[in-house]
């Protein structure tokens, strides 16, 4: 077969079973404890709100950091730069229109 | 399959690589473009999900509808999926094509289970009146919750032609860079997964 | 069953307006023509292998560039209909719900169908060139966008002859767009139009992102790459963040309308302003998105013809990429009158005005290139001087509108109508016929009339004051967008009137550019540019002959400084005698044509075809027929091959014989 070795090269082979295992149980636990939050009614209100997102942003952190393999990008690291100006502009148009649509309702 | 000769010429345009892009390694950088741009599909949808959630119409809301249980399941069983899709490209990295088939089946197992349980849920809810045209909570509902369903299960065709591709071809350039992407696209959408479920569900059901 | 078919046909069909039959034999006479043509040339053959099935840049590009006029032709003739109507307010020339329909289909066609691609088609012929590149990124992907736009332009402007065209604006504001208000297909064939072409340009926006960032020749840093690729980087990145947000919302209106949903409806819970919300975010963007890279054929053309490298070129790129980003914060500013708080206009209508400071700080930076330096007026640089007092009035205007409490008196007036039409005429269309002009030597390998195309130029440009300007007036005078008519106590038909002939000076203006063609086309052989370098340019695609040989470069060049082809054209003028590099020619990697993108354009097409009538019979088979292509292109491994060598020297002495002869 066409299995050519100089693209196997040793910067080629990012993760290892370790980094992944410990990614997948740091995800386990990123989920058990807002679930956690849920079913024991531990918090409230704007609360709950801000720590079920915090959890869900460290999941996703996780899944950057050891599935994703983010940091392991060579310069210059346009996906790192692409992904930060996604998410601004995400947060721009969700919070944004929470914003507009929710807290302002004059006319409604 | 290639000529002899043309596998000569590209041996001997690897020496001078500066003046020829590496295709594998962009076309990836162009499918991590493609996943910006999703964000954004999702984003519009979750934004339209949090700012409709409340108009429920006089119909059933969130707290009335969500069973938290089934979805967790759910949840855990996508996030070993991810999981065994990080073992399926460390078997890729090792040169292991059975491994890789292996893990690869695994990981479309699961999300064929994934996939099952939110038709049954959604097969369920119908049941009990809560369509899609029942208010504008739920058709924000079906179309984000949906529009995830969706991605699963394009994912999922994708994978089983990938695995025909890896069996007939074996690991070469080509076929190493689309298990690299698709391990890519199944990660995001665990990833958009988590959100899913922070948002719609855990804050949906009190 | 033959009344069963006449009930069928009168309603499939448009029927009842005797300008519409008209329409009708035209365009079957048209195609009658065409088929015609390509059957008795034999030329069947020649167009599918060497233009439908293309995956080079150039014949891409120029197929959007053909497109767009097509469309601009059409988007004209809506344009002159409704001025018509205008000036003679009670002739009954359009029925009312006519008039409703042309101006939606004027719109979204000017900006959708002839703008965007007008757009693509610049960017696919000339930033390979500009880089040193032999082909986009991804050349499959680039065909299937034009198919995939050519689909979709086909399936909106099918609506005029079948089923009916939309007539809820351009941007089918909701409630009115919803099924309970316009239970008809013509907002159904605008959202499948607009869908199935917005798939093609995202994937343009991958497409040349990648291009960008990955392709460049040796020694481009990105700080040393002409302004126009910096300008379609900075318009791609507006692309690839909000054309999903346009795919999205029209999928939430979509669900509306076919599965009964309540995103946008009166009923159900569904708020409409969600919509208007929604679509901004990807309408605001959109405006940039087009008019970014007329900046930057403006900046390469005022650098040309000033024989002066561009003032500023670093505050140019970062101005550019500011825009791009600030887009995305200023949507709101479209409906300061839907009854937001004071604080949600107040901080839009900051950030419109910010937008202007980077906008400012490019027209300077063009004038001080033009400062002092050797300006010829060629055709590029009058379309170029044309635009920047047009621009400044425009924008100007603009920041009127951001006033957030003056905006209630402005708001869907005429106002209104005449600040977008300047800055998207002033500087969009006058930026890419300035860009066809500068480029139309490189495209096909001659030179137009500098003549003809002066004439082009002042009937554009003096009619699009006359139209314009009194529309200012009109707008404080209390006439509001989209009236079909009004009564004569209102004093507005003399300011009509004169906007109406300005139109008509801009049809005029619009012959002579077709007359131009025809005219460079038949005088072909006297025109032809033999130098590849017909203004004394500064950039790489200067380099090599025109049109360009399908490899674009036949060795990748090494650059080592900005305006590179301008320096080295200066060190062989100072030193004759130094023979140039010694070249290697090596085989050249290219992609190999391919039917797919057609194909799967077609299906989309029987898809959206079926959404629109709910067919599922021939909607299933259509999104199967794309499954199927994905998969088989997926599947082949024949997609790229090598030039040998002696073909390269072969096509390269040919090239010469002829530049020299």
């Amino acid at each position: 077969m066409a299995h050519t070795d100089s693209t196997h090269s040793v910067e080629d082979n990012h993760g290892s079973l370790k980094s992944y295992t410990i990614g997948f149980l740091c995800s386990i636990v990123l989920t058990i404890i807002p679930i956690a939050i849920i079913l024991g009614g531990w918090l409230e209100g704007t609360s709950k709100a801000v720590a079920l997102m915090m959890f869900g942003v460290l999941q996703f952190i996780v899944q950057l950091y050891f599935f994703m393999h983010l940091r392991e990008e060579k310069k210059p690291r346009y996906n790192l730069i692409s992904l930060v100006l996604g998410l601004v502009i995400l947060v721009v148009i969700v919070a944004g229109s929470m914003w507009i649509m929710l807290y302002n309702m004059v006319a409604l | 399959m290639k000529s002899s000769s043309l596998k000569n010429v590209q041996k001997h345009h690897s020496d001078r690589h500066h003046s020829h892009p590496d295709m594998e390694e962009m076309r990836t950088f162009g499918f991590w473009i493609y996943l910006m741009t999703d964000i954004m599909i999702f984003g519009t949808f979750f934004a339209t999900y949090i700012v409709l959630h409340n108009n429920t119409n006089g119909g059933p809301g969130p707290a009335d509808l969500f069973e938290l249980s089934g979805v967790i399941v759910s949840t855990f069983i996508l996030l070993t999926s991810s999981y065994t899709c990080g073992l399926a490209v460390l078997a890729l990295n090792k040169g292991k094509k059975q491994a890789l088939i292996g893990w690869l089946a695994v990981t479309a197992l699961l999300g064929a289970v994934f996939i099952g349980l939110e038709i049954n849920e959604f097969a369920h809810m119908v049941h009990e009146g809560a369509t899609m045209s029942r208010s504008a909570f739920l058709s924000a509902f079906y179309t984000l919750v949906g529009t995830h369903g969706l991605h699963v299960t394009v994912g999922l065709v994708w994978m089983i032609a990938l695995m025909v591709q890896l069996s007939v071809k074996g690991i070469t350039p080509v076929t190493k860079r689309k298990v690299n992407i698709i391990s890519l696209f199944w990660h995001f959408l665990d990833v958009v997964w988590i959100f899913v479920f922070t948002v719609v569900y855990l804050m949906g059901v009190k | 069953m033959l009344e069963h078919i006449k009930s069928f046909a009168s309603g499939f069909f448009v029927t009842g307006d005797p300008m519409i039959y008209g329409a009708d034999v035209s365009i079957l006479l048209t195609i009658l023509a065409v088929l015609f043509t390509l059957t008795y040339f034999k030329k069947w053959r020649w167009l599918w292998k060497e233009w439908l099935t293309s995956v080079d840049h150039k014949k891409i590009g120029i197929m959007y560039i053909l497109s767009a006029f097509l469309m601009l032709f059409r988007g004209g003739v809506d344009a002159l209909l409704m001025r018509a109507q205008l000036a003679m307010p009670n002739s009954n020339l359009l029925q009312p719900d006519h008039y409703n329909e042309i101006f939606t289909t004027h719109g979204v066609i000017m900006i959708l169908f002839m703008a965007m691609p007008f757009m693509f088609g610049l960017f696919n012929v000339i930033v390979p060139l500009q880089i040193g590149a032999r082909d986009v990124a991804f050349p499959f992907l680039n065909s299937l966008s034009f198919w995939l736009f050519f689909a979709g332009a086909m399936l909106f402007n099918l609506s005029f002859v079948i089923g009916g065209s939309p007539d809820a604006g351009w941007l089918a504001y909701p409630p009115y767009s919803e099924l309970m208000y316009n239970p008809g297909v013509g907002q159904d064939f605008y959202i499948w139009g607009i869908q199935i072409s917005g798939i093609g340009s995202l994937m343009t926006g991958i497409n040349f992102i990648a291009t960008i960032l990955k392709m460049r020749a040796p020694g481009i840093k990105l700080m040393k790459m002409p302004l126009f690729p910096w300008s379609v980087l900075s318009s791609c990145i507006a692309i690839i963040f909000s054309f999903p947000i346009l795919t999205a919302t029209l999928a939430l209106l979509f669900l509306d309308r076919y599965a009964g949903a309540h995103f946008f409806t009166l009923d159900g819970g569904g708020n409409p302003m969600m919509y208007i919300n929604l679509i901004w975010m990807w309408g605001h963007p959109e405006v940039y998105i087009i008019v970014l890279p007329a900046f930057g054929i403006f900046s390469e053309i005022v650098s040309t013809f000033s024989r002066k490298k561009l003032f500023g070129y670093h505050s140019m790129v970062y101005a550019m990429m500011i825009i791009s980003i600030l887009s995305f914060l200023v949507w709101a500013h479209h409906f300061f009158t839907m009854g937001s708080g004071a604080d949600v206009n107040s901080f839009f209508a900051l950030t419109t005005m910010l937008i202007a400071i980077p906008t400012g700080v490019k027209v300077f930076n063009w004038l001080f290139t033009m400062f002092r330096g050797r300006i010829t007026v060629r055709t590029p640089m009058l379309w170029t001087i044309g635009f920047i007092p047009c621009f400044i009035v425009g924008g100007l205007t603009g920041v009127l509108l951001s006033v957030a409490p003056a905006d209630f008196q402005f708001h869907n007036s005429y106002f209104l109508i005449a600040h977008f039409h300047q800055v998207i005429i002033g500087g969009v269309v006058f930026g890419y016929f300035a860009g066809l002009y500068y480029w139309w030597p490189k495209m096909f390998g001659f030179t137009l009339n500098e003549h003809i195309g002066k004439w082009a130029f002042w009937f554009w440009n003096i009619g699009f004051y006359v139209c314009f300007m009194p529309q200012y007036v009109l707008g404080l005078m209390g006439m509001t967008r989209r009236v079909v008519s009004y009564s004569w106590d209102k004093g507005w038909w003399p300011l009509n009137l004169v906007s109406t002939i300005g139109a008509g000076l801009m049809g005029i203006a619009f012959l002579f550019q077709a007359w131009q063609i025809f005219h460079g086309i038949k005088h072909y052989r006297k025109n032809r540019d033999t130098t590849g370098d017909p203004w004394n340019g500064r950039t790489l695609e200067w380099s090599i002959p025109s049109p360009a040989p399908h490899y674009n470069f036949a060795v990748v060049p090494q650059v080592s400084e900005l305006d590179d082809w301008w320096e080295e054209k200066q060190r062989r003028e100072h030193n004759p005698y130094v023979p140039p590099a010694k070249e290697i020619i090596e085989p050249i990697h290219m992609p190999k044509n391919s039917g797919i993108p057609i194909l799967m354009a077609g299906f989309w097409f029987m898809a959206g075809f079926g959404f629109v009538f709910h067919w599922l019979w021939l909607t299933v088979p259509g999104l199967a027929g794309v499954a199927i292509c994905m998969l088989a292109h997926s599947f082949n491994d024949d997609s790229d091959y090598y030039i040998p060598i002696e073909e390269i020297k072969e096509t390269e002495a040919a090239i010469r014989k002829v530049t020299t002869s």
